[in-house]
């Protein structure tokens, strides 16, 4: 089989530039980790996150400290930013357990050069997203009454409740997500341990690698696990934004009871997911000059997924009006009614500019796999589902069934810093992964070299 | 709690003034059919300018928490009363023997309540009570059954005085020029002067008190005039009824007090008289026996109420004309005429003359059974007039009655204190004795009582009351006063019938009552109060047991049988003065304030937190224009507008009102107090520099101009309106008494409710069950709309027996105000002259309730009897119970907004209910405490729980009798018996959630002359 | 021969390694194993080994989770902690089936990748194969076969004489 046939199709670009050997890629991705030293820019931007960090340290603390009352919460409007956060957060994970799990069962090869940062990616969005949840509550000490353990009160958590499918599904997730990622990198510890020059860094490398050697017999077992994993993983990616979904599904407020959560919110998951990867993938492929192995195929069957996704959203949105429209509920026609022309009506037209209408340029190839139009469109479509949950949350609670309890809910500064200070904390993670890990799965790159095949003959 | 100017900056930043356009709402409101409920006026332009002014209300990036009354703030003690940590736990009764409300003899168990009789007397009228006594700490004050004015029932002033007692901001120790002094050091300080006083016969000696009712003090007064022949005695409060006085002083030649007995009264005219508001005398008395007339199966009577400012009466009406204060009496003087009575011609435009005819016809074919009330707003010459109409209709002596006045002496106030400041510049006082009352900031502002003070240098002047406020901090000596809670006295119910006020505990801070500093000014040094009043009425009663009858007027809470006899008299053919001359200048109307009165109640949380009936409005007293007026004039609520009248001006915020008379502005007294205390101080804008002596209650000519800037206000209420297709029927429902009569089953026909097969789940049956329900009890609640009067005695109630947090304007603006109990005020039609409705709302006890399902750690879960309970100590505070609650009852304590340091309000709160801490949802839960306890007596002598055993707080203090609770389970139940009838519906019924709390839909009686 | 583990011959190749592999076990070799730096499909079946038994322990795991999950909750809600929550009886099965679900797949994927390591016998830090130098290629771009001296057949002339004649690049002895 040639290098041509590698291409799985020949008007594709091909997942990795021709002339690379086993050696190659194997120094290239692990040179960023064990040999590049650390730029001044990394060192700023490292720094810059980390303040944000600090920033939501105080936010924390001083929520500890005060209570809840320091956002903008009350009644009616009992969620706000938290639980924006939260669900924007969990569906901006599940991209990285579809492309490795999903694409890997379609046998998708092009995944394998930017699955190991998408998982890493998920890792660290499970992590900011699970926050939310915790410190939203009144009593955040008291949290860990939503597990289920055997308390001397003799109390048990209350299972018919959204939220503590919310407790299985997300913490599910993050383990499912990390052992998945870490299986995916022991061959690589092994390789970094066989590398590093630093004996500190030989030790730890080795230590991760739990004494991989390539054995063919622990390849085989490995494989199959991975492949089982990825079975598994794949209804779990999808049920966790349905069970996030079913928080609003399963209540009685209008806007928020409605069948078509699930899905819709699945979609919006990945779509707003892939727009994260494709903003991390750009710029790092920039800088750490791998466009040889995050081509432009990464970039346009990324940006595909994107498009299919965000129509997806698009239909949601349409047959929540038609829904309304159509159906007999009084109290929906007023929800859609407060969409349009309430006071969030700025919002929620805003959702439909950057989740519907700018992405519609992803038809156009030319926007697809040319890096700074496809960065620009991600950042609008990760800001559109932020909004998309900002309208879900607050528009359909600040204007109920009960017109003398009518609210407006508006952030605070804490809310604010609570949230920035979470994609610091995101960015930093991302920092230290690029320098401690290959951010590319070097034993899967190997495989999609000529050589890996065996010739018969 | 004025918000720090940066955040006010915020604010206008975030928000620059815009108008709200009125035109886009009426216009809005042409297309508007069938009916359409809304809450006021800007939610209509649910549009840009509608934005905006939500975006007033919470600015983005305002700060949570800089309001000086929130949260800890609010009622937070500092060191001084540390002194009084010790006391929370030990009991405080008095040393006197005073008498429970109990048959067996009085003893305390342990955590068993005692139930003492006693009065709380509020504008010179003694209100009988009963006071829960928690091991000698007095905790819930009830109304007396058993009072011959049959005040079963309370209101909001006898329920709020309990934090009144306990309020850490009351004087602690006598002072002078604001130094600590003792008892023993201000009486060795007054008794030379008062020796040279009485040597002249005490020539510069006066006393100027509020009006008072208690016999004991009318006849110390007395004495003490007898000891210094030459000493005066003067007599003002702000909310004098001297027009009152004067118009049967006009009538009769004498003034009488009126009585009023609705029971027998077919139709009712108010003229501008809001005799259904608690601060009407004898309004318990007046609603009970309004509603009891309100049943539409029976023969229901009819309210025409011509009115200024809406009121819960005007809300009542069946048929309502707003109309300024002085048109009020042209349309008194137009009536008068009609019925034959020379009163000056007066002509009346057409819609008006319309009315007022169906008026005259309805009046006149009730004779006898008819009665016109006026309002104490009104001049003398308007009293006049409705005595003499009453006495045409022939209600004298049937529906309408009088009696001798329950003040004893009454003067004409104003009056009475413009001698006074007369004397004190003329430099005849040396000696200025302040009883209470607070003149330096409420006196009218043309009398200038407080320059007055200060000028006249005045040798001794000594101010007594509760707080230090405006009128201490001019008077060199401060005695502190002991609540009526603390100590011994007596008073007159409105009715003349005599209460003896026992007290429950021993004065907190060693203050003494008026009687005991009477004494000691008449060097009658060391006796107790209780002495005094005793001795006085064993004098009166020289025949017959005293021992006996002093024991049972105690055990009873009165005395029997000495209420006032009616007195015949008859209308002097007297000349009731001219109709003023037309004038169209803007007029000003001052009414107090319905929660903080004259200021007097300014300090107390539970009444500034409570909001206004009518406005929904908390923490300020917001001038109140007319729709009409506020379209042509470009304002809108939260406008801050400068008033001028002679000279003064006094700025105030704007709150259009609807059903607010044209050309009219009505503001409220008791705000912008500067000396109130935490709460009190600095809350809302003072108006009594508008007020002169002349024009009390209506001012005419004042100027009325914008300035440009907007004041933050804490309406409780939401702004919005429903979408007109969706409307408000599932939520509140009413209708007409032909509506009813034709087809009963309307307020179940509104909204289509799921049939019971459709729900996944079987229903669960909460019949009798020994696995299950083994008591068989299944608690319920109906609530009549038709007798609600919006009077909000049970929101206070709920505070006081649920120890419910006060949590200040910056919260309440939030939407974290606590109450588990509110009342809605929906308004229906034509903005100028809408019909209003009340709705209470407490917990719905859903029997598939939401907010249960949602739960992650089952904090919220079902009794077997049908309750829905609150476990707060499992609670972590998701809030997703609140999200799903389609009622919206439940409220979550942000931030600690429960003071947990201050011993006095751990000394009040009620022991059987858990004090909420921060971070938990709380909610209504049919008081199961009251709930638990009657189960534990009923079991103990085994027997069924009976029928109305258990009332709830807010059932017992409503006046109106329109909530009722009980075990639906028991057919015969009058709960049961409510829920049968067919005005019986369930809110948001489409929502199967199958509440427990139904409502008895409101039904009107208009009259088909003027309908439609 | 006690102080030799084995002999490894080192190749450039996948597929040399593969061919090696296959020649090596059809002469007879039973205690063979290949390396390489990534997975060659049929490398193991090319040395004898066939059966993995990882999806029987996930299976294994799965059916435990979902035991664990649903009983947890059956347990909880009608016998532990029984509550009337808004009506709905002690036994929602529909209410119950997400977290049986979750619990079914955490298990069924912890037992995936743990199993996996248990079977692997990882982790296990020190293995002679690491004691010659060239085997750290193993993790780069080199493909080696190891003939351990466990095998019956193995003699250490001989097994070297046959592994070069599978022309590796090269031959060295894998010290105890």
């Amino acid at each position: 089989m040639t290098s041509e046939e590698m291409v799985l199709d020949q008007r594709e670009v091909p997942v990795i530039a021709p002339g690379h050997t086993f050696a190659s890629v194997t120094h290239k991705i692990s040179a960023i980790v064990l040999e590049r030293p650390l730029s001044v820019g990394w060192m700023l931007g490292f720094m810059f996150c980390g303040s944000l960090v600090l920033m939501l340290g105080v936010a924390i603390g001083y929520l500890v400290l005060r209570g809840t009352g320091i956002w903008g919460v009350n009644i009616p409007v009992g969620w706000g930013f938290a639980i924006i956060n939260f669900v924007w957060w969990i569906g901006i994970g599940h991209a990285g357990t579809l492309i490795s799990a999903i694409l890997h069962l379609f046998r998708q090869q092009w995944r394998n050069s930017i699955n190991r940062f998408a998982e890493a990616m998920t890792l660290f969005a499970v992590m900011c997203a699970g926050i939310f949840p915790l410190i939203h509550t009144g009593r955040p000490w008291l949290a860990y009454w939503m597990f289920p353990y055997p308390s001397s009160m003799g109390t048990w958590p209350q299972f018919r409740s959204p939220l503590i499918w919310d407790v299985f599904a997300v913490s599910t997730y993050g383990t499912i997500s990390l052992v998945f990622w870490y299986t995916g990198l022991i061959p690589d510890f092994a390789t970094l341990r066989d590398r590093a020059q630093n004996k500190y860094a030989r030790m730890v490398y080795g230590l991760l690698a739990l004494g991989w050697r390539g054995s063919a017999k622990h390849w085989k077992r490995y494989e199959s696990a991975y492949l089982l994993l990825a079975g598994l993983s794949t209804p779990l990616v999808l049920s966790v934004h349905t069970v996030v979904s079913f928080d609003f599904a399963i209540s009685i407020m209008p806007g928020w009871h409605t069948t078509i959560f699930p899905p819709y919110f699945v979609a919006g998951a990945i779509y707003s997911g892939f727009a994260m990867v494709l903003i991390l993938a750009i710029p790092i492929r920039a800088i750490y000059n791998l466009r040889d192995m995050i081509t432009e195929r990464h970039l346009n069957n990324a940006a595909k997924v994107m498009l299919a996704t965000g129509l997806i959203v698009a239909y949601g949105y349409f047959m929540e009006i038609f829904l309304a429209w159509y159906g007999p509920n009084l109290s929906d026609k007023l929800l859609v009614h407060t969409r349009f022309f309430g006071p969030y009506a700025g919002p929620y037209w805003a959702l439909w500019i950057c989740n519907i209408i700018i992405p519609q340029l992803l038809w156009f190839k030319k926007v697809r796999t040319s890096p700074v139009p496809l960065f620009l469109v991600s950042l609008v479509v990760l800001f559109g589902m932020w909004l998309e949950r900002f309208v879900i949350v607050v528009i359909s609670l600040h204007r109920d069934y009960m017109p003398s309890s009518w609210g407006m809910y508006y952030p605070t500064r804490w809310d604010w810093m609570t949230y920035i200070g979470t994609l610091g904390l995101f960015m930093s993670a991302i920092f230290l992964f690029v320098r401690i890990l290959p951010m590319i799965s070097i034993f899967e790159i190997r495989m999609l070299l000529p050589e890996a095949e065996v010739k018969r003959g | 709690m004025m918000m720090d100017p940066e955040t006010k900056k915020q604010r206008e930043d975030v928000c620059p003034g815009k108008k709200l356009e009125l035109a886009t709402v009426q216009a809005e409101l042409a297309k508007v059919q069938g009916p359409e409920y809304w809450r006021s006026l800007e939610e209509l332009a649910g549009s840009s300018e509608f934005r905006e002014m939500m975006h007033r209300e919470f600015p983005k990036g305002a700060s949570e928490w800089v309001d000086a009354v929130s949260r800890r703030g609010f009622l937070r003690l500092m060191g001084a009363s540390m002194a009084l940590a010790g006391m929370t736990a030990c009991t405080r009764q008095p040393v006197e023997p005073i008498v429970p409300y109990a048959k067996q003899p009085e003893e305390i168990i342990p955590g068993r309540p005692l139930f003492f009789a006693t009065a709380m007397t509020l504008g010179g009228c003694a209100q009988p009570l009963l006071v829960e006594s928690h091991m000698g700490r007095p905790t819930k004050a009830e109304g007396n059954p058993e009072h011959p004015a049959g005040l079963a029932g309370s209101d909001i002033f006898a329920q709020a005085s309990l934090l009144d007692m306990y309020d850490p901001d009351r004087a602690q120790h006598p002072a002078l020029l604001g130094d600590t002094r003792s008892w023993k050091a201000f009486s060795d300080a007054i008794r030379g002067p008062l020796a040279s006083q009485k040597a002249v016969g005490g020539e510069g000696l006066r006393l100027l008190t509020p009006p008072v009712s208690s016999p004991t003090l009318a006849d110390q007064l007395r004495a003490l005039l007898q000891m210094f022949p030459k000493a005066k005695w003067h007599q003002y409060s702000p909310l004098h009824r001297d027009a009152v006085l004067g118009g049967a002083q006009m009538a009769f030649g004498q003034p009488v007090e009126t009585q009023y007995r609705l029971e027998g009264a077919d139709v009712v005219l108010s003229l501008d008289a809001d005799f259904l508001a608690p601060t009407f005398p004898g309004a318990l008395r007046l609603t009970r026996d309004f509603v009891a007339r309100r049943n539409p199966d029976a023969a229901m009577n009819r309210l025409y109420v011509v009115e200024t400012a809406p009121s819960p009466t005007g809300a009542k009406a069946d048929h309502r004309l707003p109309l300024r204060a002085a048109e009020v009496e042209k349309f008194a003087r137009a009536l008068a005429s009609a019925l034959g009575i020379s009163a000056g011609a007066s002509t009346l435009s057409g819609e008006e003359a319309k009315w007022l005819a169906t008026v005259v016809q309805e009046l006149q074919a009730h004779h006898g059974a008819s009665v016109v009330i006026c309002g104490e707003h009104q001049p003398a010459a308007v009293h006049a007039l409705a005595h003499a109409i009453n006495e045409r209709l022939g209600n004298a002596g049937r529906t309408v009655i009088y009696t001798e006045t329950v003040h004893a002496s009454p003067v004409d106030q104003t009056n009475s204190l413009r001698e006074l400041v007369a004397d004190m510049r003329a430099g005849k006082v040396e000696m200025l004795f302040i009883l209470g009352g607070n003149p330096v900031y409420d006196a009218p502002a043309d009398l200038d009582f407080a320059s007055a003070l200060k000028d006249s240098k005045i040798p001794v002047t000594v101010y007594h009351g509760l707080y230090e406020n405006e009128t201490a901090q001019l008077c060199p000596w401060f005695t502190h006063d002991a609540h009526y809670l603390e100590a011994w006295s007596d008073g007159r119910a409105c009715d003349g019938t005599i209460s003896v006020v026992q007290p429950l505990i021993a004065p907190l801070y060693e203050g003494r009552s008026v009687h005991e500093l009477l004494a000691m000014m008449m060097g009658q040094g060391g006796v107790t109060g209780y002495e005094i009043v005793r001795d006085y009425w064993q004098k009166q009663n020289k025949a017959g047991d005293f021992e006996a009858a002093w024991r049972r007027a105690l055990h009873d809470g009165f005395m029997a049988g000495t209420a006032y006899a009616p007195q015949a008299v008859t209308v002097k053919a007297a000349n009731f003065g001219a109709a003023a001359a037309d004038d169209s200048g803007l007029e000003l109307n001052f009414r107090r304030d319905p929660c903080v009165l004259d200021g007097s109640l300014a300090n107390n949380g539970w009444l500034q937190e409570l909001p206004k009936p009518m406005s929904k409005m908390t923490w300020d007293n917001p001038a109140w224009i007319g729709p009409g007026m506020a379209q042509r004039l470009g304002l809108k609520s939260e406008d801050v507008v400068e008033l001028e009248l002679n000279g003064k001006k006094v700025r105030n915020a704007v709150w259009v009102q609807a059903g607010h008379a044209d050309n009219a502005v009505t503001v409220f007294l008791g705000y912008g107090r500067r000396r109130a205390g935490r709460a009190g101080s600095g809350a809302g804008f003072d108006v009594y520099p508008l007020r002169t002596s002349d024009a009390p209650w209506r001012a005419s000519g004042v100027k009325l101009s914008k300035t440009g800037d907007t004041y933050k206000l804490a309406s409780t209420q939401g702004y919005q309106t429903i979408d007109t297709e969706v409307g408000a029927k599932p939520v509140m429902r009413a209708g007409s008494l032909e509506e009813y009569k034709q087809h009963p089953e309307f307020a179940q026909e509104m909204v289509e409710a799921p049939t019971p097969g459709l729900t996944l789940y079987p229903n669960v049956n909460y019949g009798k069950d020994p696995n299950f329900n083994a008591l068989g009890y299944a608690w319920g609640m109906a609530i009549d709309q038709n007798s609600c009067v919006g009077c909000n005695a049970c929101m206070v109630a709920c505070v006081s027996e649920n120890n419910i947090a006060v949590v200040g304007k910056e919260q309440v603006v939030r939407g974290r105000h606590m109450h588990w109990i509110r009342v809605d005020a929906y308004y229906q039609g034509d903005r100028a002259n809408p019909s209003a409705y009340f709705q209470p709302v407490p917990c719905m006890q859903c029997e598939n309730a939401p907010c249960e399902l949602v739960c992650p750690v089952g904090a919220t879960t079902h009794s077997t009897e049908g309750l829905n309970d609150m476990v707060y100590n499992r609670c972590i505070g998701t809030r997703y119970c609140s999200n799903n609650c389609p009622y919206k009852v439940r409220r979550f304590n942000f931030l600690l907004f429960q003071d947990f340091e201050t011993p006095q309000l751990k000394m009040m709160r009620n022991p059987d209910v858990s004090v909420r801490s921060r971070g938990v949802m709380e909610k209504c839960t049919y008081c199961v405490q009251r709930i638990n306890q009657a189960r534990i007596e009923s079991e103990k002598d085994d027997r069924e729980i009976r029928d109305g055993e258990i009332q709830t707080a807010c059932q017992q203090a409503c006046p109106a009798g329109a909530i009722i609770f009980g075990n639906v389970n028991d057919k015969n139940s009058k709960v049961a018996k409510l829920k049968a009838q067919a005005r019986n519906y369930s809110m948001l019924a489409d929502l199967n959630t199958r509440p427990r709390t139904t409502y008895l839909a409101e039904v009107r009686n208009p009259n088909p002359e003027l309908a439609g | 021969m006690s102080n030799v583990h084995g002999l490894m011959a080192e190749f450039e190749s996948s597929t040399d390694l593969m061919r090696a592999a296959e020649q090596t076990h059809k002469s007879g070799y039973r205690e063979i194993d290949a390396y390489s730096p990534f997975p060659i499909e049929g490398l193991s079946e090319a040395i004898g080994f066939h059966n993995d038994r990882v999806p029987l322990v996930v299976l294994a795991g799965g059916i435990i989770g979902a035991a664990t999950g649903y009983g947890l909750q059956y347990w909880v809600s009608t016998m532990a902690y029984p509550m009337n929550v808004g009506g709905r009886p002690l036994h929602s099965w529909p209410a119950f089936i997400i977290v049986t679900f979750e619990m079914t797949v955490l298990f069924g994927g912890l037992a995936a990748v743990f199993g996996m390591l248990g079977l692997n016998g990882l982790p296990e830090p020190y293995h002679p194969v690491f004691n010659v130098a060239r085997f750290e290629r193993a993790s780069e771009d080199r493909f080696f076969l190891c003939v351990f001296s466990s095998d019956p057949k193995f003699e250490v002339a001989g097994t070297r004489r046959f592994l070069e004649g599978l022309k590796p690049l090269s031959v060295s002895e894998v010290p105890e």
